[in-house]
């Protein structure tokens, strides 16, 4: 047995490939919930009914999905252009802070209308600032950021813990390390009545719509794509490297601080420790499973949702612990990998 | 003659479509050098890969001494005894050349490394085949030429009896080229077998036994050596006559570019050094030179890729400073890069986009940012066509094409807009027969256009059949020009070794 190059790839194969690769993660992990004495059809099923079973769940669903359609925006532009942008998560709570300080200390007086747009624009450029660092120490030092972008997210978090143990510490909550509370009139509109859905998820899917935009039909998307496949040349061509660098990095960045600023404004109101459960590095995961595709985002971060939401409503039923939700999510992550493998390679004998 | 060492019996394979090798046989005896000819694409590479295991074919059997070879196993073949020596090397730059040779011989479990007594037969391999190495030298720091010898060695370390080369020159210079057959010529003494596979004439002609060429995946004919020639080897390789174009007499124009005493240094090194030319409408300047002597640096510098140090460049009498590459483009400058495949254009990304790629921001491919992409697949629509560019539609991927239809969709891109200027760093090296006729039918009639074409080439052939005026570029230094009449290839040999002046200076830094 052996691999060869494909060299056609077939359009069928590229939409098949996710499905593919999820299927096999949801088989892969139902071994580990047959070990544990459970039906594995029915868990699954569970899952199903848990994530989007009644209005309150699915709204649910869909509100666990923002982060991480924002946050796998935030990795796929990126990686796109073969910037490893590893710190979502650090840029995701510089996003956030940056909304909590902006609005009890600064702009909290100003009207809704100006306010909401200003904070989710001051949350943005927290994460770009953020950013930047790496990305100037590999301009300049060559200096790879996957290991600064990575190691910077603890020293965000440090530093956000820092503050609401300190001058942005809410008096009011009883010595927890918690943010002060952004006003009430400073928080999102809910998209559904009566649920935790806010506008952040119709901004989550506009910015995807927006995103595939840009990378298919601007000059910025041609450079950006032409600098991640072949820097060299990208330079004959006359693609600015730096340039297009600052440029991707300051779109990833900001749509991962978003995602802190509109978790924040849209469902905590205020900023803890533990505000993500590590969306920004589920973002990578997203961007990975819909193959960097800006609108595959969308699916692949409901789909993550899904299980992480599900899980629960299975976990109660079945008595099986949650975090086969992360099994799953991290094994369609290898499935997927392995599946984009066979899209470039077939297999001879 | 003896029984002999490799027989390959009816071998086939098939790729989608596309039959690479069909039914091919042929016998390789102890201490024989056999050539394998063919234009790109032929199927040579795919019958050796078959050879050594890399690929199975559909068809057919291979027998080394008489015995079958399992298909598609890579280790039988090594132990069987054949050696491959890659194109591009599978060598790691930074271990030790010993290092290099070991590697994949040794023993995975096992306490001693035996890195003395692998120093010893290296040494004595080396020493026998006349192929000098320094065994702790780090491989990133050899000169290619060096690099393919730590390939050979690690091939004989094997015990190879039978050595497949795939295009052992196309990454050498003409001297190392020549000691390279000296070497393989002195190891078939010894009763070594090899096969090695080329395009080039000249190369077959003078090293090898016999010739099999190939063409379009099949076996078109087997030629002694001595009892051939290079007319007809051409003609069976192409499958039709080729001639490469004549340059006509012309008037040249205006000074188009003129570079006065211009320095680069890159980290501190001169890579070019204080030099000057001009280089009119209506001419092909020719710079020749063995590669590595500052050609890079004067293409880059020329592309827009690279700044100067010191010294002037003039555009049509005006003085530019450093120029971009939007600078250069914009100029009306084409440039076709040294480097097809890394510079020239980006393989994963489809033909149109390369094709429009470096004048992306031109009003003709993009609105307020916006691509125009009918606009773009309409141009490589039309280059495809005007510049017969086979294998791809625009909207395919580039890695696609072979190098001579990669280099006709950069030449299409360049002189479709007929420009005044055109860079062109060597412009057909490593294309088949046909393709190189292509090229220079395209460069002549540039300059019949008026475009002032400046060649940089290490090819003397292609410099004398091009070039009106001729300029040797020798450790970053340009010969003054000598004109075409009287540029012939013993003239130019000695210019291209630095000897062209009495005053100049002793200095040979690279």
């Amino acid at each position: 047995m052996r691999f060869e190059r494909r060299e056609h790839r077939p359009v069928y194969l590229m939409v098949l490939t996710p499905v593919l690769a999820v299927i096999a993660a949801l088989a892969l992990s139902g071994i580990l919930i047959a070990i544990a004495g459970a039906p594995v059809l029915d868990a699954y099923w569970r899952i199903l009914i848990g994530a989007f079973g009644s209005r309150l769940s699915a709204t649910e669903t869909l509100t666990r999905a923002t982060p991480l359609m924002l946050t796998g925006l935030a990795a796929a532009v990126a990686f796109r252009a073969r910037l490893w942008n590893i710190g979502a998560e650090g840029q995701f709570y510089l996003g956030a802070i940056a909304v909590a300080a902006a609005s009890s200390k600064l702009l909290g007086d100003l009207p809704a209308p100006v306010l909401i747009p200003t904070l989710l624009l001051v949350g943005a450029v927290a994460g770009m600032a953020l950013i930047l660092i790496p990305l100037w120490l590999r301009l300049r030092f060559s200096v790879d950021e996957v290991v600064t972008s990575l190691l910077l997210n603890f020293i965000a978090l440090l530093f956000v813990s820092m503050l609401i143990d300190g001058v942005l510490k809410d008096p009011l909550a009883f010595g927890w390390p918690q943010s002060q509370s952004v006003s009430d009139h400073a928080m999102l509109p809910k998209l559904v009545a009566r649920s935790r859905l806010h506008i952040g998820f119709a901004i989550a899917i506009a910015l995807a719509i927006v995103v595939h935009l840009i990378q298919s039909r601007t000059v910025f998307g041609l450079q950006s794509r032409a600098a991640g496949l072949n820097p060299v040349g990208a330079v004959f061509a006359g693609v600015p490297l730096g340039r297009t660098l600052v440029k991707v990095a300051c779109l990833s960045g900001g749509l991962a601080g978003l995602a802190g600023a509109i978790e924040v404004l849209g469902v905590k109101g205020y900023v803890t420790t533990d505000l993500s459960p590590g969306f920004g590095y589920a973002g990578i995961v997203v961007a990975m499973l819909a193959n960097l595709n800006p609108l595959g985002v969308i699916l692949a971060a409901i789909f993550t949702a899904t299980m992480f939401v599900g899980a629960d409503g299975m976990s109660r039923g079945l008595g099986i612990p949650t975090y086969i939700a992360d099994v799953t999510v991290a094994l369609s992550l290898l499935t997927m990998l392995i599946a984009l493998f066979f899209t470039q390679y077939r297999i001879r004998r | 003659m003896t029984s002999p060492v490799l027989e390959i019996e009816g071998v086939s394979k098939r790729f989608g479509a596309n039959l690479a090798n069909d039914d091919i046989s042929l016998t390789l005896a102890k201490g024989e050098i056999v050539a394998l000819l063919g234009e790109n694409g032929a199927g040579k590479t795919t019958l050796m890969s078959i050879l050594f295991g890399h690929y199975m074919q559909d068809a057919g059997r291979i027998l080394i001494d008489g015995a079958e070879l399992p298909p598609g196993k890579p280790r039988a073949a090594i132990r069987a005894g054949v050696g491959m020596v890659h194109q591009h090397f599978s060598l790691a730059p930074n271990l030790s050349v010993l290092e290099n040779v070991m590697t994949g011989t040794e023993k995975l479990w096992s306490w001693r490394s035996g890195t003395s007594a692998a120093r010893k037969k290296l040494l004595a391999i080396s020493e026998r085949f006349g192929l000098k190495v320094d065994p702790g030298a780090r491989l990133g720091d050899l000169s290619v030429g060096e690099q393919q010898r730590v390939e050979i060695l690690k091939a004989l370390y094997n015990d190879a009896r039978i050595l497949i080369l795939d295009e052992p020159t196309a990454v050498l210079t003409n001297i190392e080229a020549e000691k390279l057959f000296a070497t393989l010529k002195q190891m078939a003494r010894q009763g070594l077998s090899l096969i090695f596979i080329s395009h080039k004439l000249d190369e077959v002609m003078a090293a090898a036994d016999r010739i099999v060429v190939l063409r379009g995946g099949k076996m078109v004919a087997k030629r002694t050596a001595s009892e051939t020639s290079k007319a007809e080897l051409a003609e069976l390789m192409v499958g039709r006559r080729v001639t490469r174009p004549v340059r006509e007499p012309s008037t040249p124009g205006a000074v188009a570019l003129e570079a006065a005493e211009v320095t680069v240094k890159i980290d501190g090194v001169e890579r070019l050094k204080s030099i000057s030319f001009h280089l009119r409408e209506g001419e092909i300047l020719g710079i020749i030179g063995v590669s590595g002597n500052g050609q890079a640096a004067l293409a880059h510098l020329l592309s827009g890729t690279l700044s100067r140090t010191s010294g002037d460049l003039l555009l049509f009498g005006e003085a530019i400073g450093n120029p971009g590459v939007a600078d250069v483009v914009g100029a009306g400058i084409g440039r076709i890069p040294e480097d097809r495949n890394e510079e020239g254009v980006i393989g994963e990304m489809a033909i149109w986009e390369n094709a429009v790629l470096e004048r992306i921001s031109a009003s003709a491919f993009s609105q307020h940012g916006l691509v125009n992409r009918k606009a773009g697949m309409a141009f490589a629509k039309q280059i495809i066509d005007q510049f017969d560019v086979r294998g791809g539609s625009p909207a395919s991927r580039t890695r696609l094409l072979s190098g001579g239809n990669m280099q006709k969709l950069i030449l299409g891109r360049n002189l479709h807009r007929r420009p005044r200027i055109l860079i062109a760093a060597q412009p057909a090296r490593g294309l088949d027969e046909g393709a190189v006729a292509a090229v220079h039918a395209r460069l002549l009639e540039a300059r019949r256009q008026g475009t002032a074409v400046l060649l940089i080439s290490e090819d003397l052939d292609e410099v004398i059949a091009l070039a009106d005026r001729v300029q040797a570029i020798v450790g970053g230094r340009l010969s003054p020009p000598v004109e075409a009449e009287a540029a012939n290839a013993r003239k130019l040999g000695l210019m291209m070794a630095g000897e062209w002046q009495e005053t100049r200076e002793p200095d040979h830094a690279l």
